[in-house]
């Protein structure tokens, strides 16, 4: 019970809580049904990345460039439909995520056989990618009136009064919480992360892992640049310019340890939450909305404060009266 | 045993000059002479006195914070916050100068202020504990978000004239201000790394920290003070590049911490700490220096320039591991 | 048995066809030739004994036999027919199983997760049956007795029961071999005991065992077969029954031997260190001992009784809550290594690699490290003379090595300890504190250690020498501190100072429990 109540994800639900109390206080509107979807939808593509950032963050590396998979993803996608709009959306879609996951599984390749730290590699394809979309764009603008109604209409069409955006976000949290809870390799992160060396002993490939999750990371990566340009309706070489940092802050609040192996999904749902509503909190509540960048930064520094402090190492115990004293505490 | 025929234990298997032959900086240097030639045959404009003095300015700012850097990440940490430090320095010293502080006012102002910041961060990674990339990637949106509520989309631009000379004086004929403190910076590190106690025990703490703690060296003082010159470094480039702008904006820098950390990884130092140098990163910022003049001589814009940069950063760890698992 | 675990009819039956065969076995590392030619075979319902000295090649069979290591040369055949492991998940799928001598464990996952890792039950879709994994976790936990939750993360877990976690994972898959390498190192007393009654009901069951130990005692106890390696090769095998305990010395070391220990003048000085009332929230208590110059103090106990603690607190590594320290009579209060270090107490570590050489630097700068103050001008470098007082030092233990600006990291486990003796020397400390000084280095090294020890103690420096080894305690201190669970249990010197009064002390035996 007690783990229960000082559990990361208890305390940032508590947060969160507490965020949209404050900012109903000020402004009841904004806990309508209709304006908290709205809130979601917004935090969508945030997650969707967050979600795949967890995953390669379990396993001890880092996804620099998840947001430039993001703006190839989906520049490759406008122009095309710029150029044939014929092609079913479907198609563009499926598309997208094969491309995300083609630029995510080179950074994984990279990270396996080559051995490359993954900070430096993630770096270099970062820049790597974001220099392909001008050199495939010309830096030019993919503008809405190129693109066709299909195109842009999806992320925003309703089904049982959420927009698909929001659904593609509820399904990703799904379906990774899924793999990471039941399948193997959802295992495997942990293991890999948590003790990469005792991994090798169970027979699990650290290296192959690893690939696997930064190829997950790179199709959503390429999922949300499709969600991206078709909702903004627009492509250029900087869109989400930045986005990665604010990713892996939605991790680290959500209570995912940078060090690898411990984390839950529902924390980064809850981490891609919380900073999703201060986004949208701070206008309504007549903050400027340069405050936000700030706040998240604040927001990172004391979520690992706290992150660290509940997984501090408490030292042996070996006198007989200290672990008497655990025995009791700990829970029956 | 001292009773037993002791062996005699030569100083070094190879000579210094050995050594040299074999490093990753004379690789380097030859790639930037390369890189140098190419750009000359390619452009007429490329030797001239004043385009190659121009271009010093595209690195010696970041070559400033990579040289702390360097010595950061040797010691296996990691400052992230670097370009927003210059964004709140710079920040700083414009309301400064808005209010009518004169220049040399505003020097302390954006020195103390880099040094605020990095003992922020030193104090966060060292006193609390916590992952420095975490910490500052933390610090990265702080900074430059306290700029932001300051400045919003605004834009300080009142700086005295004097105030000019930092980013815009030259010392004598081609020679810039900022391309001789970049010399004199580069001295400083070189010998700080490579010839004091301090140097030493950075390169110590990067092969194992606990074995350093575990033979008498204050790691965390060590740590801190390393996060400190950073912080200070930021701030030295954030007075340079506050005077060659003449104005500050809350975007001030933005992305440079990436290039710093591609500069210093460039020039050999090894992003799991416990080696690398200065000279390294010299070369390595004279490298991106001429990568981004020459391709900007030759109307190359400069995203494509950062797909070569990028490149550049996976191929010097790709291409040796390659190379061994082809040969062997 | 229990219904849960299937068994197999292991065909054949007869005990003198071994389940597990290997032949010619090479394996070469960079610069090394772990195993050359060696063979092993284990029999169905017999426990086998692995012998052999640190470096003999035994951790390198085990890896190779569980499919960690790929084997150069040689052959392995499982009932008969020839094998080839590409991964641990192979050998796990043949029925070979270990529990390692390290923590094989996950933090983060729970303990049914830790026991089903990389074989996990799956239900629908090839999803991890969570159920079935649970009920065959409790099943397994209940077939050897532990109490644990299956839904427990292993975080929560204490040390033992950890243990129990490894054993259980190793009874998860229906293995026909069993490997336990060193299994009873970290465990009590009451443990080992059930241990052996868990070895004895495998091999009811028909499992052949393949045991790893260092401790005599056990292996007579309960193996029936011997492997003796030595330095990469295979040396004997045979029944326990045809041999004693100094035949498979014999084999092991390549001759006879008595250990044998430096004579010693004992002329303790003056007193150098006391400690006081030394106590620590949770690993220990009371602590209170003084140290002479010229003396040699044993420390001794369980792994696990709180030694090294007390000796990294002195260290200024962990901060004792109560307590004092006087050096030459006078109160020191030592915060960090660096403050202990300038008191001249110095601390060579049990852990090498870790905590004593900083592995990537050459050896002449790891031995200046925290000499630099003596070496340097106004803080700066002088190359010269850092070469020459590591050549001092260095010279003087005899250090094997090709030149002072050589990698620590090339040099053998022995050659590292001599580089971190030689680093504290070189600080000229009052009291050098040596944790488990010999442990994992060959005997050659052990006893130049030995004679060193012997040497700076005539010189006059107080030594205090942490061991698990009885022979090594008894053979060098001139005094022995035994701890138990974080507390003082005795202190003997002269004819209390027996092996029996030793272990006792120790264990506990004979006294009653608070």
């Amino acid at each position: 019970m007690k783990r229960l109540l000082t559990s990361r994800e208890t305390m940032l639900s508590g947060a969160i809580l507490l965020l949209l109390a404050l900012t109903a206080s000020r402004f009841p509107g904004f806990i309508a049904p209709a304006n908290l979807v709205a809130v979601f939808t917004d935090t969508s593509p945030l997650l969707i990345l967050a979600l795949g950032q967890t995953v390669v963050i379990l396993t001890r590396c880092i996804d620099l460039s998840v947001a430039a998979n993001l703006a190839l993803s989906g520049m490759v996608c406008a122009m095309l439909n710029a150029a044939m709009p014929g092609i079913p959306v479907a198609l563009i879609l499926a598309l997208a995520v094969l491309l995300g996951a083609v630029m995510g599984a080179i950074n994984g390749a990279l990270v396996w056989k080559l051995a490359i730290p993954p900070i430096v590699v993630t770096l270099g394809t970062m820049t790597i990618y974001r220099g392909i979309i001008f050199l495939i764009s010309d830096g030019a603008w993919v503008n809405a009136h190129e693109m066709s109604a299909a195109f842009t209409g999806l992320p925003r069409a309703r089904i049982l009064g959420l927009p698909v955006l929001a659904w593609f976000g509820i399904a990703s949290a799904l379906l990774i919480w899924l793999m990471v809870t039941r399948t193997p390799l959802g295992r495997a992160f942990y293991a890999v992360g948590g003790n990469p060396h005792a991994a090798v002993y169970t027979g699990i490939d650290v290296g192959r892992t690893q690939f696997w999750a930064f190829t997950i990371s790179g199709a959503l990566a390429g999922l949300a640049g499709y969600l991206w340009v078709a909702r903004y309706s627009v492509a250029y070489v900087d869109i989400a310019g930045g986005f990665e940092l604010e990713v892996v802050a939605a991790c680290v609040i959500g209570g995912i340890s940078i060090a690898g192996g411990a984390g839950t999904i529902l924390g980064t749902i809850l981490g891609a939450l919380f900073l999703g509503i201060i986004k949208n909190a701070l206008p309504v509540v007549d903050v400027s909305p340069f405050w936000q960048m700030a706040i998240s930064g604040a927001a990172i520094i004391i979520a690992v404060t706290l992150n660290t402090r509940s997984a501090r190492a408490k030292g042996r115990i070996i006198l007989r009266r200290a672990q008497a004293a655990q025995t009791e505490g700990a829970p029956a | 045993m001292s009773d037993m025929t002791a062996r005699h234990l030569p100083d070094r298997l190879q000579s210094p000059a050995a050594r040299l032959l074999q490093s990753w900086e004379l690789l380097l240097l030859g790639l930037a002479i390369a890189i140098f030639i190419a750009n000359s045959l390619a452009s007429p404009y490329f030797l001239n006195a004043w385009n190659l003095s121009d271009a010093t300015f595209n690195f010696t700012e970041k070559a400033m914070i990579a040289f702390a850097m360097a010595l950061l990440i040797i010691a296996g940490e990691i400052d992230l916050s670097v370009a927003a430090i210059i964004a709140l320095v710079s920040t700083a010293m414009g309301a400064a100068a808005a209010a009518g502080a004169g220049t040399p006012l505003l020097v302390l102002i954006g020195l103390g202020t880099g040094l605020a910041c990095g003992a922020f961060n030193g104090l966060l990674v060292t006193r609390l504990g916590l992952p420095s990339i975490v910490v500052t990637i933390g610090t990265m949106s702080l900074f430059r978000g306290v700029s932001f509520i300051i400045l919003g989309d605004g834009a300080y631009r009142s700086y005295p004239p004097e105030f000019a000379y930092f980013g815009q004086g030259y010392v004598g004929w081609v020679i810039s201000f900022e391309f001789v403190l970049f010399g004199l910076c580069a001295l400083a590190y070189y010998v700080l790394l490579h010839r004091t106690n301090f140097g030493r025990s950075v390169f110590a703490i990067g092969n194992n920290a606990t074995a350093a703690q575990f033979s008498g060296i204050r790691v965390g003082r060590v740590k801190f003070m390393l996060f400190l010159l950073t912080g200070l470094m930021s701030g030295v480039a954030a007075i340079c590049l506050t005077s060659r702008l003449g104005s500050t904006r809350p975007s001030i820098a933005s992305g440079w911490e990436l290039e710093v950390v591609t500069m210093v990884v460039l020039g050999g130092v090894s992003i799991l700490g416990g080696s690398g140098s200065i000279p390294g990163v010299v070369i390595a910022a004279f490298v991106m220096g001429l990568v981004t003049f020459g391709l900007g001589l030759l109307n190359v814009p400069g995203i494509v320039m950062s797909i070569f940069i990028g490149l550049m950063l996976i191929s010097v760890i790709a291409v040796p591991r390659l190379w061994r698992m082809w040969r062997g | 048995m229990q219904p849960s675990i299937a068994s197999r009819d292991y065909a054949p039956q007869t005990a003198d066809v071994p389940v597990l065969a290997l032949s010619g076995i090479t394996k070469s590392f960079p610069g090394v030739k772990a195993l050359d030619g060696v063979s092993l075979e284990l029999f169905p319902g017999q426990v086998t004994a692995l012998i052999g000295e640190n470096g003999a090649g035994k951790s390198t069979i085990v890896k190779t036999l569980t499919g960690i290591y790929q084997p150069d040369a040689g052959e392995i055949r499982v009932a008969g027919k020839p094998v080839r492991f590409a991964s641990a998940q192979d050998a796990a799928r043949a029925g070979i199983t270990a529990i390692h001598q390290e923590t094989v464990l996950f933090d983060e996952l729970t303990v049914a997760e830790n026991i089903f890792i990389g074989h996990a039950p799956r239900g629908r879709f090839g999803m991890i049956d969570w159920a079935e994994m649970r009920r065959r976790a409790r099943d397994i936990l209940a077939r050897i007795d532990a109490e644990l939750d299956p839904d427990t993360p292993l975080r929560d877990l204490g040390i033992a029961s950890k243990h129990l976690v490894a054993i259980a994972r190793a009874l998860s898959v229906d293995a026909r071999v069993v490997v336990m390498d060193e299994p009873t190192a970290a465990l009590s007393h009451k443990e080992i005991e059930e241990l052996y009654e868990l070895v004895d009901r495998l091999k009811s069951e028909g499992r052949a065992i393949l045991f790893i130990s260092h401790k005599f005692d056990e292996i007579f106890r309960i193996a029936d077969r011997y492997t003796v390696f030595r330095d990469g090769a295979h040396v004997g095998s045979g029944l326990m029954a045809d041999v004693d305990e100094a035949d498979l010395v014999r084999m092991m070391v390549g001759r006879d031997v008595d250990q044998i220990f430096p004579d010693r003048v004992k002329s303790p000085g003056e007193e150098v260190l006391k400690v006081v009332g030394y106590a620590h929230p949770t690993e220990f208590d009371d602590i209170g001992f003084s140290l002479r110059r010229g003396e040699i103090l044993g420390v001794y106990g369980l792994v696990g009784a709180g030694r090294s603690e007390v000796m990294q607190a002195l260290f200024g590594i962990t901060r004792p809550s109560k307590g004092a320290v006087k050096i030459d009579g006078a109160i020191k209060v030592i915060r960090s290594p660096a403050d202990a270090v300038a008191n001249g107490i110095v601390y060579v570590p049990e852990d090498r690699g870790k905590q004593g050489a900083v592995i990537g630097m050459p050896i002449f700068q790891n031995v200046t490290l925290p000499s630099l103050s003596q070496t340097s001008h106004r803080g700066f470098l002088r190359l010269a003379e850092e070469f020459a007082l590591a050549r001092r030092y260095t010279e003087r233990l005899d250090l094997r090595a090709a030149a002072l600006d050589q990698d620590v990291g090339n040099l053998s486990g022995g050659n590292q300890q001599k580089v971190v003796i030689a680093k504290w020397l070189a600080t000229q400390p009052k009291v050098i504190i040596l944790d488990e000084p010999t442990k994992g280095i060959d005997i050659g090294s052990k006893a130049a250690v030995h004679a060193f020890m012997a040497e700076l103690a005539a010189e006059g420096l107080a030594v205090i020498m942490v061991s698990s080894e009885i022979p090594e305690v008894l053979g060098m201190s001139d005094r022995v501190i035994v701890m138990r669970e974080g507390l003082i249990a005795a202190e003997l010197e002269g004819d209390a100072l027996t092996p029996e009064t030793l272990v006792r002390h120790a264990a506990g035996i004979g006294e009653d429990r608070p």
